[in-house]
């Protein structure tokens, strides 16, 4: 990565207060009007709408040698998404997407 | 459920410790696979450790690092990841009303506490019983937190150390979509979930050559937006069958 130092730690405060913020908001005005609904139904996709965004062009890159996005990487992110939606627990789709990647890396697929 | 006659603050934290004390097998492998991948980002150990105590967000957290690694400018990291957060603002808005007479200092280590498991917990045991007085409430949500984070940072540390140590044969860099795609699995509940998410990954591989990283943040806009349509649409259309 090439991230200085200095950049860095301003991304870790700079988002530490950021994210203090928004928890406090609410909580600090003693508000209690609720936010309209509008509001919260947008809020409500923000995880759904930014990460899978967030990774497609990395899962998605196509290889050089291919011209196809690399296999290992796709059938390891298949299998973790599938697990994730059966069991609805992250945790177990992480292990289900760990133990794939590292059983074709190990037989050299 | 039995509920003793009178519940103490410091029942109220013992019995929200109680119930968070689960969720350490959740929040613990996260803080492993944060620190791991930390290390792997170029980051040091000071810096992921500073990175869970100051931020205690893991999704964000792990969208920042992807976008440095990606080289995407300050702003763009921190709008990204502060998106990723904006469901915050919602769970503060929702513990207010039981929350919002303690005292500043106490609603602000709230705040800074504030993780999803945290959250549902006590959103939960708070609707259950409204009229729990407001010490109870923040001593029972200061119980479930008091193992959730600690073990946050501590497994993030682990992490980072471990994360040293792991050869360099190992993909690690596949780690990272593990980690996200995994979050994402269970929260694809409703159509609309999945709607979002199909227009996410759509946007952005279609607007990748936009520059400063905009196209993910314009992706994730329009996700939001089919979110809240599809959600619209299907509420209208399950009143009309009912």
């Amino acid at each position: 990565m090439i991230m200085s130092n200095g950049t860095i730690w301003l991304v870790i405060v700079l988002l530490g207060l950021g994210t203090f913020a928004l928890r406090l908001s609410f909580l600090g005005l003693i508000g209690n009007r609720p936010l309209p609904a509008w509001a919260l139904r947008l809020l409500r996709y923000t995880p759904v709408a930014v990460i899978p965004g967030l990774m497609a062009p990395q899962i998605f890159r196509l290889q050089p040698d291919t011209g196809l996005p690399d296999p290992v990487l796709l059938t390891t992110v298949g299998v973790t998404l599938v697990v994730g939606l059966w069991t609805k627990n992250a945790i177990w789709a992480m292990v289900g997407g760990a133990v794939v990647l590292t059983t074709l890396t190990l037989i050299g697929a | 459920m039995t509920t003793a006659p009178i519940l103490t603050p410091r029942g109220a934290f013992f019995q929200g410790m109680r119930h968070g004390g689960p969720f350490v097998l959740i929040v613990g492998p996260f803080g492993l696979v944060f620190g791991v991948v930390a290390m792997e980002t170029g980051l040091n150990v000071l810096q992921a450790l500073s990175f869970s105590v100051v931020v205690i967000a893991g999704a964000a957290q792990l969208t920042a690092l992807q976008l440095m690694t990606d080289q995407a400018p300050l702003i763009i990291v921190l709008i990204t990841a502060i998106a990723v957060n904006m469901r915050m603002a919602m769970y503060s808005a929702s513990l207010a009303p039981h929350l919002g007479d303690a005292p500043f200092w106490q609603r602000a280590l709230v705040a800074y506490s504030m993780v999803d498991q945290a959250y549902a917990l006590s959103i939960l045991r708070f609707e259950q019983e409204p009229e729990l007085s407001t010490a109870v409430k923040i001593a029972y949500y200061f119980g479930a937190v008091a193992l959730i984070c600690p073990v946050w940072y501590l497994s993030t540390l682990a992490g980072a150390v471990l994360g040293n140590q792991i050869p360099a044969s190992i993909p690690l860099s596949a780690a990272v979509p593990i980690a996200f795609i995994a979050l994402i699995g269970p929260m694809l509940r409703t159509l609309a979930h999945v709607a979002a998410a199909f227009v996410s990954v759509a946007g952005a591989l279609l607007l990748a050559a936009l520059p400063y990283n905009l196209g993910l943040l314009l992706a994730a806009l329009a996700a939001m937006a089919t979110g809240a349509l599809v959600e619209i649409w299907a509420t209208r259309r399950r009143g009309n069958s009912a």
